[in-house]
């Protein structure tokens, strides 16, 4: 069995190409997820049950189903409906590019929300009487301790949830989108030569998770820093 | 509740094909997992290197990628070692048997952090009474180490199996009749797709819930031996 390596090299400004559409997805949907999972966390701890019920149906079904179905079910389902065809949504709704964007966004921010919603209910009680004591009204507690302590203990965890959403991403290739994984079948489809193809955009894939690793530690580092005086930054990391 | 036009049973045929694959991806991922542990906790540095390179490797690429290189990937390799034995015709595994390989693939790179975890958590005493009481490795592994590693490990293993469920969606990619391709199937002649996509994602969450629940009975089975904590 002959190994092609011109075959790969060929391929790279192509290859490199979907590594950007990939890095734009995984970027827009996580940033985007970020911000609407702290209301939405915030829903899940409160004491009505009404308002509780909401996020949690919610990030029960995208947690419990899996990706592909979540995007096909946007990308080829809504079109079964009139209404949606004939709404002033459907140009965006129409597009590979956006499906991938919501459904990406819809997904990581359920799974961003129950990160969230854990780290919340750990913030010590203490810290909350303390913040009550001085007579600090209710948003000013959630802006001055709650947020802020929530946000540290759930930095570890959320580092899981980055990686499997750039895993996730190469389901982009499935609703025609020309992402990392879906140029790399585009090229084999071409050239029919997939093991050395999938091979570099493996390379490619293990580049990018080893790149945001690092650079989730240096950031992780940087945020926990009032943990780190007079022990490493691994075992305060682990003990929140 | 939704009129499914006949396709009811082919659904519940896919239902059937999932489970099948899901439970060959686990039994091989326990195996794979259960191997990994043991590279990695060597003192022989190569065997690390492998165990290393395995869990780094499968858990830093797409398991969609994975799906694909070990389906597309592995025909090339069949037909090739085929043609050195005298055979002419192309070759390639069934979509089950690819889907299988690769569940268990991934599955085993998580499970391998998993065991490595547990068996780590056995108190050292333990191995060392066995060990002057005269049992041999072997027996150590399977009367003192993995009973209770079990225990310690059924939660991780639990939510391992969850994602798992969840990703043998991914083998409908290369063709297996799972639920999402007879969904597939079944929209080709309906022209429905929201309804059958829907009705796939109500199974895959009945599915997920009753995991769920065995998920508890298992812990409770691997846990009966130890004390109940007084609260």
């Amino acid at each position: 069995m002959s190994w092609n390596w011109s075959v790969i090299f060929d391929s790279l400004p192509k290859l490199l190409e979907g590594t950007l559409l990939t890095l734009e997805l995984v970027l827009l949907s996580l940033l985007v997820g970020a911000v609407l999972s702290i209301p939405l966390a915030l829903m899940r701890v409160s004491r009505n049950p009404l308002i509780r019920i909401i996020p949690l149906a919610y990030t029960f079904f995208f947690r419990g189903t899996p990706l592909l179905v979540q995007l096909f079910l946007f990308y080829y389902g809504l079109a079964q409906f009139d209404s949606v065809r004939e709404s002033m949504f459907w140009p965006v709704l129409r597009e590979a590019y956006w499906c991938a964007l919501i459904v990406f966004t819809l997904n990581t921010t359920a799974y961003t929300t129950e990160i969230l919603r854990g780290a919340i209910q750990a913030v010590p009680s203490g810290e909350l009487e303390a913040g009550m004591a001085v007579g600090m009204s209710r948003a000013l507690m959630l802006r001055r301790i709650t947020l802020p302590i929530a946000y540290r203990i759930a930095l570890p965890a959320y580092s899981n949830e980055i990686i499997l959403m750039l895993k996730g991403s190469a389901l982009a290739s499935t609703i025609t989108l020309l992402d990392l994984t879906g140029m790399a079948r585009t090229i084999i489809a071409r050239t029919y030569m997939p093991i050395e193809i999938f091979f570099a955009a493996g390379c490619i894939y293990l580049l990018l998770t080893f790149i945001f690793v690092q650079a989730y530690r240096l950031f992780e580092r940087r945020m926990l820093r009032h943990q780190t005086v007079g022990g490493s930054a691994g075992a305060a990391t682990e003990a929140g | 509740m939704f009129d499914l036009q006949g396709f009811g049973d082919q659904l519940l045929l896919g239902v059937w094909m999932t489970l099948k694959v899901a439970a060959g991806g686990l039994v091989m991922g326990l195996i794979l997992g259960l191997a990994g542990a043991g590279l990695k906790l060597s003192k022989s540095r190569i065997a690390y290197g492998i165990g290393a390179t395995y869990t780094t490797v499968i858990r830093g690429i797409p398991e969609l990628l994975v799906v694909l290189i070990i389906y597309f990937g592995s025909a090339g390799v069949l037909t090739q070692v085929a043609g050195w034995l005298g055979h002419d015709e192309y070759v390639e595994l069934s979509p089950l048997l690819a889907g299988i390989i690769a569940l268990g693939v991934a599955f085993g790179a998580y499970a391998t952090e998993v065991f490595r975890g547990a068996i780590q958590a056995i108190p050292k005493g333990q191995i060392e009474a066995a060990m002057a009481c005269g049992m041999t490795g072997r027996r150590i592994f399977f009367r003192i180490t993995l009973p209770q590693a079990w225990r310690v490990a059924i939660p991780g293993l639990g939510n391992l199996f969850q994602v798992l469920l969840k990703d043998t969606a991914l083998i409908s990619v290369v063709g297996l009749d799972e639920i999402m391709r007879k969904s597939q199937i079944a929209i080709s002649n309906t022209k429905e797709p929201f309804t059958f996509f829907f009705v796939a994602a109500l199974i895959y969450l009945s599915i997920t819930v009753i995991v769920m629940i065995g998920q508890r009975y298992a812990e409770q089975w691997a846990g009966r031996g130890m004390a109940r904590r007084v609260e």
